[in-house]
């Protein structure tokens, strides 16, 4: 296992920050909170064309950059750091790990290179797991005029901006995968309202949606399982990156802000709050960096790898976003300070993809408690 | 990477040396008893003074261990070859002690005198110190122990009381130390000592090396908490001391005593879970032995402590991994004695659940009763041995995150 960066993914990391911060200060952040698309559609394409981060996991026959997903944690650490709304997590994570397990299949292929070219969003409605099911909702059915699928679904991430959707349902044959166009009748898309205010969800409604499927059932049942973990991943990695960056935040204030004639920071009960966010930091950045190592290179074990990063990571994030607010004091609860930004964004990413608690049961099962 | 690259980094050289570590412990752990099985089973091998005749086999078991490695050339691995050791780097420690990890190797009696003691005499010490001292610490010969902590004087180490007096070519010793571990079989120790008392707290202090047998000199065994007297107070009384033990420079002795304590701190926290830390596939077989695996509230919190020992190790493997690159460690090497202590006291606490009212009452010839008794002992004395984990807090703060020193009382 090998938990360095390399000296590339510094120079990589380098470059995607710097994008970042000259793309998403936290005045762009704002407006995009109020902008009716929820994300800079130029900014998006400057991903693209600038850094190729969309097709970053797709493999270069079909147009991608054919690195691995120990890139795409990077990139999502440096998101999730300026929380710069993008589809990234939609398509460049969730809907390129569902479509890799089928890549043989011509309509996989197809949107993958659709991915990697920039164009095309994809939103993936699945919906979020219960402790006894895959959340599998939605139901197929196969006419002489093709399939179409019935059912709602909630918690689409990116659902309601997305040009695709991507949608797994049951069928005659197993669990399959569709594609459906966003704009097609018999879709309706609802955003919802969120807690994490720099991120889109909805609520979609399929009724006789006209649907073509993609990749076959075995292949939808690999991509359920390893889409899942590959997301909890990405998230995790996420939440490291909001999670580095409130710890930044805090340490600048404490150090700055003075009462009682010296810097915050100087009281113990400060500076040992500090101290437990860095432990939390850097516990979190251990799991992210076995989880995207394991993801590349030791499949099987990446059920285990993942839901120790979620849980590690959801769990941190939660406390120490909390903590850069109460650092903060009064001004850390106003609606113009950022702090309240990363508190949404780690309560909401902690319970997608399988709460802690969940991922914990996981883990259990894995020991081999019965 | 190419042939070219890997002869300046010396990729192959530490291959061949980790071959070589594992050949050697392979052949000879099944023959000195060095399994891990093994010395579970003889759980009275952990050192306990009121045993006498069962401490004195384990002190001879940890000898012949430490003169074992001395003979196959692995100890004083980044000590340098003229004092006796293998004049290698760090990176070959590390796959020592990765390497070794799978067993159980009798070496807490030198943990102190080769982690702490043994590198400041070579960081600091004259020439003629070195060629006397070095070799016996890494043959098992002469254990050392260090001599810091007084009543007066634990966190705050440096307002440390004991007086060392200039006697004509000697130095004249009164005081009293304590938490001293090992003192009672240890042949020298290392001893900070004030000399100038005018001086400001941290300039006035000299470090000494101590021959535990000089006259005047009283070692009294402290009982633990858990019964069992790993350390003790030491008497020092009108004890001279020859002005060549010096160990660095008169009056610059809380300098001497950080190369010591930053070695005490790696020591101690290098990300290693405690051997008395239950692991998490222990408590899974305690719950499924009594039948309550299905509780999901247990369940969740047997996964919490797999999920520390995951992050204890990965913390270690990230450690390790730098230091193997040449790189130094980043802030994962100030973390990691924290998540050891905090996961120490969390496992206990699940243990003695999961065992029930069997954790707290025991038949008397139960041999192993005591198990899960013992391991609740021993935690609290995790988050203070090594630094307390208040302190580790203020050294991330400080050193770390840079956050500001709390304004001091006394004068610096």
């Amino acid at each position: 296992v090998n938990l360095i960066p390399t000296e590339d993914h510094e120079a990589f990391r380098r470059s995607v920050r710097a994008f970042v911060e000259a793309k998403a200060p936290p005045t762009e952040v704002r407006r995009l909170i109020d902008d009716p698309t929820g994300y800079d559609d130029a900014t998006w394409r400057q991903m693209s064309d600038q850094l190729a981060l969309p097709g970053l996991a797709v493999t270069t026959e079909l147009g991608g950059d054919g690195s691995g997903w120990t890139e795409v944690a990077l990139v999502m650490e440096e998101l999730g750091r300026a929380l710069l709304p993008s589809p990234y997590l939609s398509t460049a994570v969730i809907a390129t790990a569902v479509l890799l397990e089928s890549s043989a299949d011509a309509e996989s292929a197809e949107l993958l290179s659709l991915i990697a070219s920039g164009k095309t969003t994809i939103a993936v409605a699945v919906g979020q797991p219960t402790a006894d099911d895959s959340g599998v909702t939605l139901v197929a059915q196969h006419s002489p005029t093709g399939w179409t699928i019935d059912g709602d679904i909630n918690f689409v991430i990116g659902g309601a901006q997305a040009d695709v959707l991507l949608v797994p349902a049951t069928s005659p044959d197993g669990p399959l995968f569709f594609r459906i166009e966003a704009t097609a009748d018999g879709v309706h898309r609802t955003p919802l309202t969120t807690l994490d205010l720099t991120r889109r969800q909805a609520r979609i409604e399929l009724r006789a949606a006209p649907a073509q499927p993609v990749g076959d059932s075995e292949s939808a049942s690999r991509a359920l399982a390893r889409g899942f973990d590959l997301t909890a991943t990405a998230i995790a990695a996420e939440q490291l990156g909001g999670a580095a960056k409130c710890l930044e935040a805090a340490v600048a204030y404490a150090g700055m802000r003075q009462q009682f004639g010296r810097a915050i920071g100087s009281f113990q009960a400060v500076k040992h709050m500090c101290a437990d966010m860095l432990i939390d930091v850097e516990s979190v950045r251990s799991t992210v960096a076995y989880a995207a190592w394991v993801a590349d290179n030791e499949p099987a074990s990446l059920p285990v790898a993942a839901s120790l990063a979620k849980a590690c990571a959801s769990d941190a994030f939660n406390r120490v976003s909390a903590s850069n607010i109460q650092i903060h004091g009064g001004i850390g609860f106003t609606w113009e300070h950022d702090a309240h930004l990363y508190y949404r964004r780690a309560r909401s990413t902690a319970l997608l993809f399988g709460d802690s608690h969940w991922h914990r049961e996981r883990l259990a099962h894995s020991l081999g408690m019965g | 990477m190419t042939e070219a690259q890997q002869h300046i980094d010396g990729t192959d050289d530490l291959e061949a040396f980790r071959d070589r570590v594992r050949t050697w412990l392979a052949a000879e752990a099944p023959r000195q008893g060095w399994l891990r099985e093994e010395s579970r089973s003889a759980a009275a091998a952990r050192p306990q003074t009121h045993d006498v005749a069962g401490f004195e086999r384990y002190l001879e078991r940890a000898r012949s261990c430490q003169h074992a490695l001395f003979d196959a050339g692995f100890a004083g691995i980044t000590w340098p070859k003229e004092y006796g050791g293998q004049g290698l780097s760090n990176r070959e420690q590390v796959v020592f002690n990765e390497e070794s990890q799978a067993y159980d190797l009798p070496l807490i009696p030198f943990t102190i005198g080769l982690g702490m003691c043994g590198p400041t005499v070579l960081a600091v010490g004259t020439d003629a110190q070195k060629r006397r001292h070095a070799t016996p610490m890494l043959t098992g010969e002469e254990i050392w122990c260090q001599m810091f902590s007084e009543p007066g004087a634990g966190s705050d180490v440096a307002g440390l009381q004991m007086r060392a007096e200039r006697a004509n070519d000697q130095w004249r010793i009164n005081g009293q130390k304590v938490w001293t571990s090992g003192a009672h079989y240890s042949r020298f120790g290392m001893l900070l000592a004030r000399t100038s008392p005018d001086l400001p707290k941290h300039r006035g202090l000299t470090m000494f090396i101590v021959d535990m047998q000089t006259p005047g000199i009283q070692i009294r065994p402290l009982r633990q908490m858990n019964g069992a007297s790993g350390f003790n107070e030491v008497f020092f009384d009108d004890v001279l001391i020859p002005a060549e033990n010096v160990l660095g420079e008169v009056d610059d002795g809380w300098r001497t005593s950080l190369v010591t304590l930053m070695n005490e701190r790696v020591a101690i926290g290098a990300g290693r879970q405690s051997g008395e830390t239950p692991t998490a596939q222990s408590l899974v077989e305690l719950a499924e032995h009594r039948g309550i695996s299905h509780d999901s509230a247990l369940r969740d919190a047997v996964a919490e402590v797999y999920i520390q020992e995951r992050v204890l190790s990965l913390l270690s493997h990230r450690i390790n991994g730098s230091i193997l690159q040449g790189k130094a460690p980043g802030p994962e090497g100030s973390v990691a004695k924290l998540v050891a202590t905090a996961l120490a006291r969390r496992a206990a606490a699940l243990g003695a659940e999961l065992a029930g009212p069997a954790a707290q009452a025991w038949s008397p010839t139960d041999p192993a009763g005591d198990h899960w008794a013992a391991v609740m002992l021993m935690a609290p004395g995790l988050s203070i041995a090594g630094g307390t984990d208040e302190i580790m807090r203020n050294i991330i703060g400080e050193r770390v995150l840079g956050l500001p020193k709390e304004p001091s009382a006394t004068k610096r």
